[in-house]
């Protein structure tokens, strides 16, 4: 086939960067907000994802990581006589408050766990040990938050809920979706900082025995310990993720924004793809009186919003790259997996060939004996 | 053996806010293989109407037509195209090229229509431009090209796939008079050498020496023949021709 639609879609470079820039807008607002989305979903549950454990006991109707209830740590001990268990560990996640020697105040969220087996504890170290955590007061927390925390460098003292914290290294890209950073330490430091009971934890994390059926465990668990819910890591990291990107509609507000991106895609597209269809309305004519299928005609159409589609998409990804990357030293991490890549580019030529439709009705509807008509 | 195009009692009539508009009234008419037909007749008289039902591009109100023994007045509006496109070669006005396609790309168009594929394209595209004496400007686009050369492309590109039919609907109009005369040359050898019926809508009274037979069309009806019209024929120009007549072709 003769490259019709080709040319004809570049035979007008001025319509065709009309095209164009609707794509890559629209491809790059879909990025971004989407982008957006994976980040905050993937930063909410991020320390759940991490732990690298198979189930979470956690008290009775807790919600999400961020609402854990206290309770007795004669549970922990209930945990590990239970058979298919392998390890159990205390837990701490809780919000506190920051105070630099300057008097600035912050909050934070104090992660206490078990330095010596490191189960639930920080990740991608960049500066320091975690081994270093084993000492009293030692704190690490996210390059990230430095500023914010008026942190420069490690040895620095602190307080956190007026007891003093002293930071003994930095990790890198350890995000907060409530952009109230985590502060890394040992469970016993953790139960200073928020003032927690001697004895109590807010969460036991479980490795099973491998082999072990998990689902069997968290049900052998449940009835064992009384006023708990077991969860699997992804159960609890789900309702976690539900919980901040659904209940507290911060998700959906970056989906509709991602869809607006989409419909504003659309109609850019529809509008220019029509006007290059009206131009070229007596080719199709005469294409038609020729002889030729409307099916032959719509390939050719359809053709054309598949080349913008795919010049637009690879321009916008370009560009979406560079934000992709600028933003991962910045407070809210933009995610492009490579799933959501492949996706974006289906959704790009869903939209460009949605767009045409309105053109292939125009041409279904075209009277051939226009082409005698002058 | 059938003719080419055979029109029977054909009226076509269409409406017009309440009124409605006769554009034919029982119009009978054939076309054979071999013969150049020219169409006359006043602005709205109904040429063109008859031009686009023998094209099977518009359907009658009633009457039949036959296109290379096919009845296409019984075909559906999907079977229409198929019959275009295997049948029936268009020549229109204002050459109708595709701008954005070089000449060879044009007639490549038409052949991939017609279901020719592969390398033999180009090779066909080559010979039919060749046809017309335009096998040189096969990468040329259309606004390089003169209007009888691109009215020459269209021809080849009509002629892709062998239709047994030309029709042309003011084929000279936009030309000048040695370029129109090029043209009707072109169609006349189309007829008497290569056995295609061909049908031409003209109001242009210098491609009368072209026709074997002149039918003039007035008020939607075939008009009464007055012999005033039979041109002078200057025989030296047509080769392969026996002469013109008015109304029944020498020869026949």
């Amino acid at each position: 086939m003769p490259p019709l639609a080709r040319r004809n879609l570049f035979h007008d470079k001025i319509r065709l960067g009309v095209t164009l820039t609707g794509i890559v807008f629209s491809v790059v607002l879909i990025v971004v907000e989407l982008g957006l989305f994976v980040g905050f979903t993937v930063t909410t549950s991020s320390i759940i994802d991490k732990s690298n454990v198979d189930l979470w006991v956690v008290s009775k109707h807790t919600p999400y990581i961020e609402q854990g209830s206290p309770f007795s740590e004669r549970k922990l001990y209930q945990v590990l006589a239970t058979p298919g268990v392998a390890s159990a560990e205390k837990y701490i996640v809780r919000f506190a408050q920051w105070k630099a020697p300057d008097g600035a105040e912050e909050s934070v969220q104090v992660v206490g766990f078990n330095p010596y087996t490191r189960v639930g504890g920080p990740w991608n170290v960049v500066a320091g040990n975690v081994e270093d955590l084993k000492t009293p007061d030692a704190v690490m927390l996210d390059e990230l938050y430095k500023k914010k925390l008026g942190v420069t460098r490690i040895g620095e003292v602190f307080e956190i809920n007026g007891r003093r914290a002293r930071v003994v290294g930095f990790t890198h890209g350890i995000r907060a979706f409530t952009t109230t950073p985590y502060v890394f330490t040992s469970f016993k430091n953790a139960q200073d900082y928020t003032r927690l009971n001697a004895d109590q934890t807010y969460f036991v994390l479980v490795r099973a025995v491998p082999g072990t059926n998990w689902k069997a465990l968290a049900r052998d668990l449940e009835n064992r310990v009384h006023d708990v819910d077991v969860l699997s890591t992804s159960q609890f990291s789900n309702m976690t993720r539900v919980y901040w990107m659904f209940t507290t509609g911060a998700g959906i507000a970056v989906l509709i924004a991602a869809l607006l991106g989409l419909v504003v895609g659309v109609v850019v597209v529809a509008q220019t793809i029509y006007a290059t269809t009206m131009d070229h309305m007596r080719e199709f004519g005469t294409l038609k009186a020729m002889g030729a299928a409307n099916r032959y005609i719509y390939r050719v159409i359809i053709t054309q919003a598949g080349i913008s589609a795919v010049v637009g998409y690879a321009a916008a990804m370009v560009i979406s790259l560079f934000i992709v990357r600028a933003s991962q030293n910045g407070g809210a991490a933009i995610l492009l997996p490579w799933q959501m890549a492949v996706g974006i580019f289906f959704l790009a030529l869903l939209m460009c060939v949605s767009a045409a439709v309105v053109s292939i009705n125009k041409v279904t509807h075209l009277d051939p004996a226009m082409v005698f008509k002058g | 053996m059938h003719g080419a195009i055979s029109v029977r009692g054909v009226s076509k009539t269409y409406s017009e806010g309440m009124s409605k508009v006769t554009a034919l009234n029982g119009v009978d008419i054939d076309v054979e293989r071999g013969e150049v037909v020219l169409l006359m007749g006043p602005s709205g008289s109904g040429k063109t109407t008859l031009l686009s039902i023998m094209g099977c591009i518009l359907r009658a109100s009633s009457g039949s037509v036959q296109v290379a023994g096919i009845d296409v007045t019984r075909l559906s509006e999907r079977e229409l195209p198929g019959i275009r496109l295997r049948h029936i070669g268009f020549v229109f006005q204002g050459f109708n090229l595709f701008p954005t396609l070089s000449a060879g790309e044009n007639v490549e168009l038409a052949l991939d229509l017609k279901g020719l594929g592969g390398s033999k394209v180009k090779q066909e595209a080559r010979r039919l431009l060749d046809q017309v004496g335009l096998a040189h400007k096969y990468d040329t686009f259309p606004s390089d090209l003169s209007g009888g050369q691109k009215q020459r492309v269209a021809v080849a590109r009509a002629l892709a796939g062998s239709p047994d039919i030309i029709l042309a609907d003011e084929p000279t109009a936009a030309l000048d008079s040695h370029t129109g005369h090029s043209v009707m040359q072109t169609m006349h050898d189309l007829a008497h050498k290569h056995g295609r019926a061909v049908v031409v809508v003209t109001h242009d009274s210098r491609v009368l020496e072209f026709g074997n037979r002149i039918v003039r069309i007035e008020d939607g009806r075939i008009a009464p023949a007055t012999g005033l019209e039979i041109p002078k024929i200057p025989a030296e120009l047509i080769a392969g021709s026996e002469g013109n007549v008015y109304g029944t072709p020498l020869g026949y």
